[in-house]
């Protein structure tokens, strides 16, 4: 006998008539605990089709509150909803489309101290979150407690989509054994990314997680599939477990949730212990500095479209991935306030013009975002 | 010389301006090509960036043949 009621069976009907799933399969979807880290743009599509698929135990893992600028991807929320917590609007939102599912909410960020503990209680986890941080400990923690990472992740007109399974394939330190220096990768908040891309990789993730539920098809073990909406293309690209991985090779060297800054390094250069322990300027200082001429020349880093929505005069422009190129504009032995969006990139780029001798920097708090916060009202908020 | 085709993405495609070229070569290796166009349009150190030839990850020494198809893929962290 079924454990489906009858309103289930109408309601995965679609479902049950193929021989691939049948009421066994639905039965496995009912039983499965799945993870979701992070329900902004991929975890929205992902989270709609794994509660209407009827996976019957849904973690969300997310401290964010609702912003008018995540709507333009996030379908998970409604105009309506800007300002409040995701975790709660999720959950109504997913409850209302399906009330047979159980949402398992963990407000706050996974961290290397709550990590193990949150996904030992999933059969799979699904990395929808948006930082690197967080994407390594996921990976590690999965390997750690023999959990599959679906993973995906989008950068403007592109994504990239894996299933990690160290228990019979590669993990994502064998693929990227270290994070990227900073400068390499523009910060989230920072990148921009076309609304429709997490959208179709969070459905393409909601794909890989129900697949390895029902244990069917070729999951995505061993293959980076590469999405470029630009040219609509999709290719995928296999690769094999790293014998020297740290966390999943023959002598691992992390056995343990590791706090990312500690590994990463990317103080090494500076002598710097941490991001937060820059030199950083308010608005309201700065601005008092400007007055006494004690500023230094403003550098803006942002890319050329982001000039044209706000701007704060005088300033130099130099984006961020150009900074490279065209340091020799730059005189080490000047004074530079740094400025970007919200503070990331400047971040990366003091890192850079330190490495090339520069050591009169400071970076705007807050960025332009802060600019504007503080009623400078020729500035919008983007 | 050999006729690869290169394609870069993410922050690579930003650098070098488009997403991908045929580019007459003499490297003799991945590593060599990836050398070669990190000047042309300072690319980040490949420490952090993956290659591969013909839809296969492979190591910075493998050999390049003509007609190659050569992917660069830094991580991309987006959500
Ligand atoms: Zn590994």
């Amino acid at each position: 006998m079924s454990t489906l009621s009858r309103d289930e069976i109408l309601r995965y009907s679609r479902h049950l008539v193929m021989p691939e799933i049948t009421l066994a399969g639905q039965e496995r979807l009912k039983a499965a605990r799945v993870l979701c880290v992070g329900a902004g743009g991929l975890g929205s599509p992902l989270l709609l089709y794994l509660a209407a698929a009827g996976v019957g135990t849904i973690g969300v893992v997310e401290y964010d509150k609702v912003d008018l600028s995540n709507i333009q991807r996030q379908i998970l929320y409604a105009t309506s909803d800007v300002g409040r917590p995701k975790i709660e609007v999720a959950g109504s939102r997913l409850g209302a489309l399906n009330p047979g599912i159980r949402i398992v909410p963990h407000a706050g960020k996974l961290t290397a101290a709550n990590a193990a503990g949150i996904i030992r209680d999933y059969d799979i986890v699904a990395d929808a979150s948006d930082n690197f941080p967080t994407r390594y400990l996921v990976n590690d923690v999965c390997v750690l407690t023999g959990t599959p990472d679906v993973y995906a992740s989008v950068f403007r007109f592109e994504g990239q989509l894996s299933v990690f399974d160290a228990r019979r394939g590669p993990c994502y330190r064998c693929l990227f054994p270290e994070p990227p220096p900073p400068g390499l990768v523009p910060a989230c908040a920072d990148g921009g990314v076309l609304g429709v891309l997490p959208g179709i990789l969070g459905t393409l993730q909601a794909l890989e997680v129900i697949k390895l539920i029902l244990g069917i098809g070729e999951p995505l073990v061993g293959r980076l599939l590469l999405v470029e909406a630009l040219a609509t293309s999709f290719r995928d690209i296999r690769f094999g477990k790293s014998a020297g991985c740290a966390v999943c090779g023959a002598t691992p060297t992390v056995t343990a949730p590791v706090d990312y800054e500690a590994f990463c390094g990317i103080d090494t250069a500076t002598g710097r212990s941490a991001a937060h322990d820059l030199p950083r300027v308010s608005v309201t200082q700065f601005l008092v500095r400007q007055r006494a001429g004690e500023a230094g020349e403003l550098v803006d880093l942002r890319d050329t479209p982001e000039l044209a929505i706000a701007a704060i005069p005088g300033a130099r422009s130099l984006p961020l991935a150009d900074l490279p190129a065209r340091l020799h504009e730059l005189d080490s032995a000047r004074h530079y306030t740094l400025c970007c969006h919200r503070g990331e990139r400047s971040v990366e780029a003091f890192y850079l013009l330190w490495k090339a001798g520069f050591r009169r920097l400071d970076i705007l708090d807050g960025g332009i975002d802060a600019w504007a916060e503080q009623g400078d009202g020729r500035v919008a908020r983007y | 010389m050999a006729k690869i085709r290169v394609q870069y993405f993410a922050i690579l495609r930003e650098r070098a301006g488009r997403a991908g070229e045929e580019i007459d070569t003499v490297a003799a290796t991945a590593g060599a090509l990836y050398a070669e166009l990190e000047g042309r349009y300072s690319f980040p150190a490949l420490r952090s960036v993956k290659v591969a030839i013909n839809d296969e990850f492979c190591p910075w020494d493998a050999p390049l043949s003509p007609g190659d198809s050569v992917v660069f893929i830094p991580p991309v962290a987006g959500g």
